[in-house]
């Protein structure tokens, strides 16, 4: 750790928590139908054009299994529309470089990845898909389901903020609210700002151009790199428009547009927080849950920096200086800690931007992104989809230990009951399932071991890391695996389907239990919800299931690739 | 039934308990808790293996970890059998009571048969004379009795049964002493109260609670992420070269599922509802004491719950004209004849009035008119003079003439008080007014402290005018009080603050009570009072005291704290469990990892082996805190969380640490593998 990296740790998580608080209000304001912004003068028009046009009734609300009906056909319609985009590319406009059509394996994983805001890229971005599949196929998602996400938390939030209610919003109107007022006019700023600082945006064909090194010629493409990459970080979608994602310097040109990145893509999981606290008449509850996620994310981003700068004594004996840190794999104008703070909250965010290759950390600077989305991606999480990961969790904390407060468990005046455990129990067993199991798959199957291009733990890290990263819809990636093979494909798109919709039903059933509940008064009886003692609670319940899940497998990965590095004479 | 608690180690429940262990195997019975059923599979696996491998230099090691494991399922099995033990002795010192008896039924004619007590049926009518024993439930419906209730209450005192009124209920296997009553059968055989308190004591008619179902569905989830954790674990080893061994797969299993609660879990529950037993509460079922543990409104009647059911005399009112001196002498001779506390207070208060005391004795020739409940008065009639002492409108009758306004007023007066006044009455002159007051109960308000303490409201209910009402409420401490509330209001006052969130407690005993105890989350009856308050409640309290409502709240949340205390210990146990047996399994294949070894435990073989006997232990060890549950302190919610987390969470984090060190200490000494 030195000075200047812990100044920009903390005014990085000092702008964020400064921002929190206006960020949701925003989102109380437009997550309530009635609400008014100051976007309404010119978006109103365009938001009731919307409803005219589908026919919604804006005042009308649906109960749980409507709103998880309208929110899965919606995601259906997107997930056949892009694979068939995909499928498709070749007779449809914007190709400049006449590339032919997808595969149906990867236009099925890359459909699913985009559908479940996962952007788990096996493509390879400029060389595998047209202009008009990026901006319409794919952007279109990036969108769309940022605004799933969020919609779905607002489910949950409304289900415990309500009492006695049989419905918890109107998903229709949600999914046009959260695009026309949050999205899309903070892509645009975003998208401008990025331009400004040389993030380029255009429909020209590849570059031909001649390195000066070895006088090779080299083909650089180009396209609308800035807008996507805006809604990349806002929607914590981290599909790059180049392969190599933020580590490319067009599409992450300066420091500055680095920092801005970043903190783009924790902006509204954060300030989802504050519309929680807010909406259930509990602010504090929202900020004892927002300390849980910054104290979580700040341990992970101090031991993955600790790590990174400490280097890799194997390289150091082969006379490869590690002053500046772990280097391999990294964009020099980052270095290793603006390296270990990006991949940090790539996947404490399910985003899955990478400005570093997370594969060539060191076994512990590695272990830490993906220590982070095996959590259930709910340190800040992805948009919505982190709150409402994360209620959960505060769920079964408040149950497994609010009986020793004398009364049986009650959440924010909720009383815990059977159903609310059990889909509670589920939301969370899912991911775990999906990343256990496709990941035992995987290493025994005979097709999958040649995507390997390691053997031995690392080898293993590489394929957790996939599966964790589908399951927990982050999309980054430990990118010595060779994703792009049948068995992949489809596997990792099952577990980016499974992680999001699965995943989805018991959670907006909990919303509608919990709507119908009366409301226990609060007395000095009831569970404390607001203060430090919450916060640990709920940070050592998520890194007790998380850990005693995840531990086995890690040992046999990255913690054996740690003691290897640094204390055995045999190389595995 | 107070009269006998088991003590937490009686020989013989022991006994039968650890019989009781092997018979619980019953894997169709163990299927209802998943996580020892998981455990008992994995022992059977296990099993399996050390019959299937012959030899092998590791045999001892697994022979011992199937030992173990078996080990693990008969602990639970024996903590379960232990709790319910100490039911199944209580059910048997009930059973004693029940006698068979012969009973005279009473035949449309008139005419008395005698048939066997199992005869009967509901709504036969019976005659049962002193000395008999009655035999069934029913409903007192002509005549007064004194009834020996010591069987089902452990007090040795009679009581007094009554038509009409509130007094009506009598239950079977109790005896009348006195007179003959004649009572209508409430209660077919089989049906009765005793049987009930008999099955419930037994737990044989115990169910899960909701709360203990979604504990289950919690522990089982768990169960089933640590399978897919194991199940896992083996395709990962085959691709690192990594052959775990299946006991040792196993022996993780075991150690990271939630044994301990798991094991505990219904020892806990029965549990609760024994140390309702031993408070002489019956609760009708585990849901009931976990309501209790729940509530946050307390509704207590005024007479009986914060004042003393007796009133005692205060002041002498003397007519105009009739010195003090005369009121008073004359009230303790009416008085004398009156055994019941407030006659009693008034021979006391007498004597203040410098009047000699004197007993019936002294008085010779004199007839004395004991207090009855029919007549409302007692007396003395001496030398043609008619004394009585009593109720207003009693003595109004009695002299048959008008009273006095002046001593109206002053009944008038003593009433807004919230006193009850006495008239005495000497021929047909009212010599004055005798002022009850009501006397509140020693301890109350540290009691109602430590309610407020807990984040629990008391509320006072009385049909006293609001300012009597106001002062007794704040000398006895409660939070709120409702006056002149009429037995109907209290089911509208629960209805309202249930509208509002809260879950309320209340005691009754009348039949109009039972409306308000059938509403009320938590209700507790009075063993005294009438069959339908019985049967609205969700307890019945056998002493008949009303301030146990504050034990009944106590006892469930402690049931509730001591289920979370041990499922919050089980799952922070796990940490330390990984620490002994991951560096166990890869230190073969990866040497570089002995650092992981942090308690540098003897060997892996002995590592895994000492994380199995401490999780095996440990549930042994908690057995007393499961049966006895963890120590109650009045705090409120938060103070409570803070204390038990330090105490359950930390120190279940911390405690396997040096525990599992010791084990494997012992294992090693020992050369066990």
């Amino acid at each position: 750790m030195n000075i200047p990296g812990g100044l920009q740790l903390a005014s990085f998580l000092g702008l964020l928590a400064l921002l929190t608080k206006p960020m949701g209000l925003h989102l109380v304001r437009v997550l309530d139908p009635q609400g008014k912004t100051r976007l309404d003068g010119a978006v109103k028009p365009v938001e009731r054009l919307f409803y005219r046009i589908f026919g919604i009734d804006p005042a009308k609300e649906q109960d749980w299994k409507r709103y998880l009906g309208s929110l899965l056909v919606f995601s259906l319609v997107g997930l056949v529309l892009t694979y068939f985009i995909l499928r498709l590319q070749r007779l449809l406009p914007l190709n400049p470089q006449r590339l032919g059509a997808v595969r149906p394996d990867l236009a099925f994983n890359t459909a699913a990845s985009f559908t479940t805001n996962t952007n788990w890229q096996n493509y390879s971005g400029e060389a595998t898909l047209s202009y008009f599949s990026q901006a319409v196929g794919l952007v279109f998602h990036q969108f769309a389901s940022a605004a799933v996400g969020i919609a779905a938390a607002a489910a949950l939030v409304r289900g415990l903020a309500r009492r006695s209610a049989g419905t918890i919003g109107n998903f229709w109107v949600d999914l046009v609210r959260v695009n026309l007022y949050v999205l899309i006019p903070m892509s645009l700023a975003l998208a401008i700002f990025l331009g400004s600082q040389g993030v380029i945006q255009n429909f020209k064909p590849s570059v031909a151009a001649r390195s000066v090194e070895t006088g090779e010629v080299q083909s650089i493409a180009q396209g609308p790199a800035a807008s996507q990459t805006a809604i990349k970080m806002l929607g914590t979608n981290g599909g790059g428009f180049f392969n190599a994602n933020a580590a490319h310097p067009y599409e992450n040109p300066t420091p500055l547009s680095n920092y801005l990145q970043m903190l783009a893509i924790l902006l509204i999981p954060s300030g989802l927080t504050y519309y929680f606290g807010r909406t259930v008449g509990n602010p504090k509850h929202g900020w004892a849950v927002w300390s849980a996620m910054a104290m979580l994310f700040l341990a992970g981003v101090l031991v993955c920096w600790t790590a990174e700068r400490g280097g890799n004594p194997r390289w150091a004996e082969l006379g490869v200086s590690q002053a500046a840190g772990n280097m391999e794999g990294k964009e020099v104008q980052f270095g290793a800690f603006d390296s270990a703070l990006f991949a940090s909250v790539t996947t404490a965010a399910s985003c899955g931007a990478v400005n570093a290759m997370h594969d060539s950390f060191t076994p512990l600077g590695g272990l830490i992104p993906l220590f982070n989305i095996q959590l259930g991606e709910v340190i800040f999480g992805g948009v919505g989809s982190g709150l409402y990961g994360m209620i959960i969790f505060i769920v079964l904390a408040i149950f497994l230990t609010g009986l020793m407060t004398g009364r049986t468990p009650e959440y924010l005046g909720k009383k815990i009951e059977i159903a609310d455990v059990r889909m509670s129990v589920l939301a969370v067993l899912i991911p775990i399932f999906c990343i256990l199991g496709f990941s035992a798959w995987a290493v025994v199957s005979r097709g999958a071991a040649a995507s390997l291009s390691n053997a031995g733990p690392h080898g293993l890290s590489e394929v957790l890391y996939a599966f964790s990263s589908s399951a927990g819809n982050n999309g980054s990636a430990f990118a010595g695996l060779n994703g792009d093979t049948t068995f992949f494909n489809v596997t990792l798109a099952l577990a980016m389907l499974l992680g999001r919709f699965l995943v989805l039903i018991p959670v907006l059933a909990l919303a509608g239990s919990m709507a119908r509940k009366k409301v226990v008064a609060l007395s000095s009886g009831g569970f404390p919800v607001g203060g430090p003692m919450f916060t640990l609670i709920l940070i050592a319940t998520i890194l007790i299931v998380g850990a005693l899940t995840f531990l086995p497998a890690l040992a046999l990965g990255p913690v054996v690739e740690h003691f290897v590095m640094t204390g055995s004479p045999v190389l595995y | 039934m107070a009269h006998k608690t088991h003590s937490l180690f009686d020989r013989r429940i022991l006994g039968r308990a650890a019989v009781d262990a092997f018979r619980k195997l019953d894997p169709r019975r163990l299927m209802r808790n998943p996580v020892i059923f998981v455990t008992e599979i994995g022992a059977a696996v296990i099993t399996l293996e050390v019959f299937a491998r012959t030899g092998g230099e590791a045999g001892g090691f697994v022979v011992q970890i199937a030992f173990w494991l078996w080990s693990t399922v008969l602990f639970a099995n024996f903590a379960e059998a232990v709790a319910e033990g100490r039911g199944k002795a209580q059910a048997r010192e009930l059973r004693k009571t029940r006698t068979d008896t012969f009973a005279s039924r009473l035949r449309d004619g008139g005419a008395i048969e005698r048939i066997p007590a199992s005869l009967l049926r509901k709504s036969d009518v019976v005659v049962v004379s002193a000395g008999e024993v009655i035999p069934a439930d029913g409903e007192v419906i002509e005549g007064a009795a004194t009834v020996d209730e010591s069987a089902i209450t452990g007090e040795s005192a009679p009581v007094i049964r009554e038509s009409g009124g509130d007094r009506s209920a009598v239950t079977g296997g109790t005896r009348v002493l006195s007179d003959r009553i004649t009572i209508r059968v409430t209660a077919d055989p089989g049906e009765s109260f005793l049987d009930r308190m008999i099955s419930l004591v037994e737990g044989a008619e115990r169910r899960k609670t909701p709360n203990e179902i979604a504990l289950t569905i919690l522990l089982s989830a768990m169960t089933v992420i640590f399978l897919v954790v194991i199940i896992s674990l083996k395709p990962f080893g085959v691709y690192s070269g990594v052959p775990f061994p299946m006991a040792a797969l196993v022996a993780l299993l075991v150690c990271l599922i939630p044994t301990t609660i798991g094991g505990l879990l219904n020892a806990i529950g029965i549990a609760g509802i024994d140390r309702m037993v031993q408070k002489n509460v019956l609760a009708m079922s585990g849901r009931a004491v976990e309501a209790a543990g729940d509530v946050d409104v307390l509704l207590l009647d005024k007479t009986g719950t914060i004042t003393l059911g007796d009133r005692q005399a205060a002041a002498f009112l003397p007519a105009p004209g009739v010195p003090v001196e005369e009121l008073a002498a004359s009230a303790q001779l009416a008085s004398l004849a009156d055994e019941t506390p407030e006659g009693r207070s008034i021979v006391v208060l007498a004597k203040k009035y410098g009047i000699r005391g004197r007993s019936l004795a002294d008085i010779p020739g004199a007839s004395f008119i004991p207090f009855s409940a029919r007549t409302r008065m007692s007396g003395v009639d001496s030398d043609g003079r008619r004394t009585r002492k009593g109720a207003p409108d009693a003595i109004r009758e009695f002299i048959g003439g008008d009273i006095p306004p002046e001593i109206e007023d002053a009944v008038n007066r003593v009433a807004l008080l919230g006193g009850t006044p006495l008239l005495v009455s000497e021929g047909t002159r009212v010599l004055g007014v005798v002022h009850l007051k009501d006397i509140v109960k020693g301890g109350l308000r540290d009691r109602f402290e430590r309610f407020r303490a807990m984040g629990i409201r008391t509320i006072m209910i009385t049909g006293d005018n609001p300012l009597t009402a106001a002062a007794i409420a704040r000398e006895a401490g409660v939070d709120d009080f409702v006056a002149e509330a009429k037995p109907e209001d209290k089911l509208a006052l629960i209805r309202k603050e249930q509208a509002a969130g809260h879950l309320v407690a209340m005691t009754g005993d009348g039949t109009n009570d039972a409306p308000a105890l059938a509403q009320a989350d938590v209700g507790v009856a009075m063993n005294t009072g009438t069959q339908a308050a019985k049967e609205a409640g969700n307890m019945v309290d056998l002493d008949s005291n009303p301030t146990k409502l504050v034990e009944v709240v106590e006892i469930g949340k402690q049931m509730l704290i001591t289920r979370g205390a041990l499922t919050t210990f089980s799952i922070a146990n796990d940490v330390a469990k990984y620490f002994a047996i991951i560096p166990a399994l890869l230190v073969g294949a990866f040497p570089v990892i002995a650092p992981l070894n942090i308690m540098a435990l003897g060997s892996p073989s002995s590592a895994i082996l000492s994380a199995v006997i401490f999780n095996a232990l440990i549930i042994v060890a908690l057995i007393p805190l499961a049966l006895r549950g963890v120590r109650f302190r009045p705090l409120n919610a938060a103070a409570l969380l803070k204390r038990n987390l330090l105490i359950y969470g930390l120190g279940g984090l911390i405690a396997p640490f040096p525990g599992i060190k010791l084990v494997d200490l012992v294992v090693n000494a020992l050369h066990l593998v």
